[in-house]
């Protein structure tokens, strides 16, 4: 092929794809452009301009923290664990058996159930859990109740999606050894798969916790719970020394809750 | 071999914690804390009963979803929280490969990923909603304001995820290039980038994907989009426009998934 | 000519792995380095081209002094010399053709590079070296399609095409089958000596080393212990510089294993948050 004289060319892609190439950035930029140009035209450009103005101002009025309020803030706070961990312990049980009803090894039926499974995974992943507390605080009205049955729907179709992955994944090989020696189905999913999937069954429920965490605390601003519903009240009556108190004491748990996911995490897998 | 009589050997399964003082202590922790925070919910069950009539009333608001009546604002909101979608995720990501790179410790030194890693956990620290309601205050309603928050929220999620594949690439390969004589940009390009570039482009759409369903939740805090729209539904008690618009966020979570599946596919 | 003069490197762990090296290559010469895992085989050919920084001595590339250059200069002078890994180190997403081209880094600018512009002897220079090791047909393929000889033959052509004076070679057959081994090693004293290059070969398969080099240098625990002709090396030299079986090595890599694995599902994890 070389060596005869003619000029051998290299092109790192043919000609067709390189247009396509072009094309693709093309219409990317020009959508991102479209999409740009829409959002500025809603925009008060007068009020963006103003914006350092009034950040600088929330700034100076947000300190010093008014450390006196911190004494109001234990019970939202314990209100938005208990939302968290509780809306979370009932999402894995209710996750779990769908979770074996969406993998394609463990489904009873592919035709039937896993499509309805996989539909009430992807709904409750869909929609966010402030989309949640807004329904089920129109239907059962606020509260704590509302705010751990919020987390607890939209956390399902996260569980349940990364458990079906898990068990998916797991080794057929241990599943034919336990089934091989008569077991039943029961038998099979206690000694052959759980064993497998419990890793991630762990890591699932504990990151989703951390998650719901940082989730629990904004669910009080639709009336849910927890320590939103101040964070609410004090922005409503412009209180920005206690909205500074009520954020430190968000950030803090939130540090503490991703320290203790991390160092579970670690533990199990 | 001892000579232990075989029916006097016990077996017990192992617990999946050893130490039985330490599990007993957990399971007693436990008890106790489930016990106290059920205890401290205060249910109104005259309310919930209300509720439950109310929540069949909404189940059935789906199957006769109302698309119609306010079909105006469910599509203006809906062009809006798309819009800023598209925006924000090219901004967002636009910002966050410098920041990803400069995050990344193999790559970059010290002082760079400090500040790298400071800017990354500054944006992560706070849910999406308590920054937008911030940038509501400084920027005014609307979708600009919405906009900047998921740009800040993409930067936190993509530039530590970017970060963390780049600390997990294959240092043998960057040598090798290294090796070469290349210079630090051509590194990046022939050793850094074909290493990460699936991983680039997967996160791209899965973060696409959040930043719609995020759209969703800024409107709701006065950052633009379908948010407000739901917002208004659900304080009317308009389950039929509620459901409908609820219908259309899972719809069009459903199609990006399909699509980004048959994309992160294909650039493996 | 290369010239070592009282190379040394302490790593932060503690551990000396090379204790003052003196070695001279003459041009055009073959060098196999052999010794146990551990004894810095791999560290003196890093710290020729300063992957990995020497602690103290000098490397003299004829009469430059590699261990002095700022970063600029070092990159011109890394370009002389080309190297080739055990583990092959193609950039597994890019064709073949590109990591042959990838050999030209340190001619071209960044702007050329990004686009894949390589001056058209380049392009001709690779198509002639792809010939040359045998793989015409595969320059469009994906590096991670090919088997591990080819792959290492990619490896081979990256580094020629870096028009280098003298090669370094780590380990080039440790992930190779014998045949396969044979002919990479025959390949490269092929290609040195048809381009009069000098070359230092990491090798621990001593056999391979006598049937393709000329000299032999022998390492152990970071200082030469031998240094002459394949023929001179007796058994007592070869007791001399392997001793006793280094089992600790081997008891490293495994726990390295386990907790990669630990770390990969870790990574998968934290992917899914947000």
């Amino acid at each position: 092929m070389a060596g005869d004289g003619e000029l051998l060319v290299w092109r790192r892609r043919t000609r067709a794809r390189e247009l396509l190439v072009w094309a693709g950035w093309l219409l990317g930029v020009s959508l991102f452009i479209f999409c740009w140009q829409t959002i500025a035209a809603n925009t008060t450009w007068y009020f963006v301009a103003d914006a350092p103005r009034v950040a600088a101002d929330i700034g100076d009025r947000m300190v010093p923290p008014k450390w006196s309020y911190a004494a109001k803030l234990w019970g939202p706070l314990w209100d938005t664990i208990n939302i968290a961990t509780l809306g979370t312990i009932l999402s894995v049980l209710l996750a779990t058996p769908i979770a074996f009803l969406a993998a394609t090894n463990t489904t009873p039926s592919t035709r039937f159930v896993r499509p309805l499974a996989l539909l009430i995974i992807v709904s409750s992943r869909s929609i966010n859990s402030l989309i949640w507390g807004l329904l089920l605080v129109t239907i059962i009205g606020p509260g704590v109740v509302a705010g751990i049955f919020a987390i607890t729907f939209r956390s399902i179709g996260f569980v349940a999606k990364l458990l079906y992955e898990a068990i998916e994944e797991i080794d057929q090989r241990q599943v034919e050894a336990i089934a091989a020696t008569g077991a039943n189905g029961g038998q099979v999913i206690t000694f052959a798969i759980w064993p497998q999937i419990l890793p991630a069954f762990a890591g699932t429920s504990v990151f989703r916790w951390d998650i719901n965490i940082r989730e629990s605390t904004v669910l009080g601003l639709v009336g849910a719970g927890g320590i939103g519903l101040e964070l609410q009240a004090s922005i409503n009556i412009v209180a920005w020394q206690q909205v500074s108190v009520i954020l430190l004491a968000i950030l803090s748990t939130v540090i503490v809750s991703e320290w203790v996911s991390a160092k579970v995490r670690h533990a199990v897998i | 071999m001892t000579d232990t009589p075989f029916d006097a050997r016990t077996w017990r399964p192992p617990g999946l914690i050893r130490s039985s003082l330490w599990r007993w202590l957990l399971a007693v922790t436990v008890a106790i804390y489930l016990a106290s925070a059920l205890g401290s919910l205060e249910i109104n069950w005259l309310r919930i009963g209300q509720g439950l009539g109310r929540g069949v009333t909404f189940l059935a608001a789906f199957a006769t979803p109302d698309f119609v009546t306010h079909w105006r604002d469910i599509s203006e909101g809906l062009a809006e929280s798309l819009t800023m979608t598209g925006a924000a995720t090219v901004i967002g990501i636009a910002l966050s490969l410098p920041i990803g790179l400069g995050a990344a410790r193999n790559i970059a030194p010290m002082p760079v990923y400090l500040f790298c890693r400071g800017v990354v956990a500054l944006s992560r620290s706070f849910q999406e909603v308590i920054l937008a309601i911030f940038f509501v205050a400084m920027f005014g309603f609307g979708p600009f304001a919405g906009l900047v928050t998921l740009s800040v929220a993409t930067i936190g999620f993509f530039g530590k995820l970017l970060a963390e594949e780049i600390e997990a690439m294959d240092p043998v390969q960057a040598e090798a290039v290294q090796a070469t004589g290349a210079g630090w940009l051509q590194w990046i390009d022939y050793a850094v980038t074909p290493q990460v570039m699936p991983r680039i482009i997967g996160l791209s759409l899965y973060r696409l994907d959040i930043n719609f369903r995020e759209s969703a939740v800024v409107g709701i805090v006065g950052g633009g989009g379908i948010g407000a729209t739901l917002n208004t539904a659900f304080d009317r008690y308009e389950f039929e426009t509620a459901a409908a618009i609820l219908l259309i966020i899972i719809g069009i979570v459903m199609l990006s998934e399909y699509l980004s599946g048959l994309i992160r596919a294909r650039v493996q | 000519m290369l010239r070592l003069h009282r190379l040394s490197k302490q790593y932060q762990a503690g551990d000396d792995a090379l204790k003052g090296v003196d070695l001279e290559v003459p041009d055009g010469q073959v060098v196999a380095l052999i010794g146990p895992s551990g004894a810095g085989k791999s560290t003196l050919i890093r710290c020729i081209n300063r992957l990995v920084e020497p602690s103290s001595g000098q490397v003299f590339l004829d009469d430059e002094e590699v261990t002095a250059l700022g970063s600029r200069r070092l990159r011109r002078t890394r370009r002389r010399m080309g190297m080739i890994f055990q583990e092959y180190a193609l950039i597994e997403r890019l064709t073949v053709m590109e990591n042959v081209l990838s050999g030209q880094l340190g001619y071209v600018g960044f702007l050329r590079s990004y686009f894949r512009r390589f001056p058209t002897e380049t392009v001709q220079q690779a198509f002639q070296l792809l010939e040359r090791v045998g793989l015409t047909e595969h320059y469009d393929k994906r590096a991670d399609e090919l088997s591990g000889g080819q792959r290492q033959r990619v490896g081979i052509a990256r580094a020629i095409l870096q028009q280098p004076d003298i090669l370094l070679v780590d380990e080039p057959t440790a992930s190779l089958d014998p045949r396969t081994s044979r002919q990479i090693m025959r390949l490269i004293s092929e290609l040195c000596s048809e381009r009069q290059l000098a070359a230092i070969v990491n090798i621990h398969d001593v056999t391979l080393a006598q049937m393709f080099v000329a000299r032999i240098v022998g390492l152990r625990e970071g200082e030469v212990v031998f240094d002459g002709k394949p023929d001179d090396l007796t058994n007592e030299v070869l007791t001399e510089i392997y001793g006793e079986e280094d089992w600790q090595t081997a008891n490293d890599r495994t726990e390295e294993k386990e907790r990669a694995a630990k770390e990969s599902l870790e990574e998968q994890m934290k992917g899914l948050s947000g």
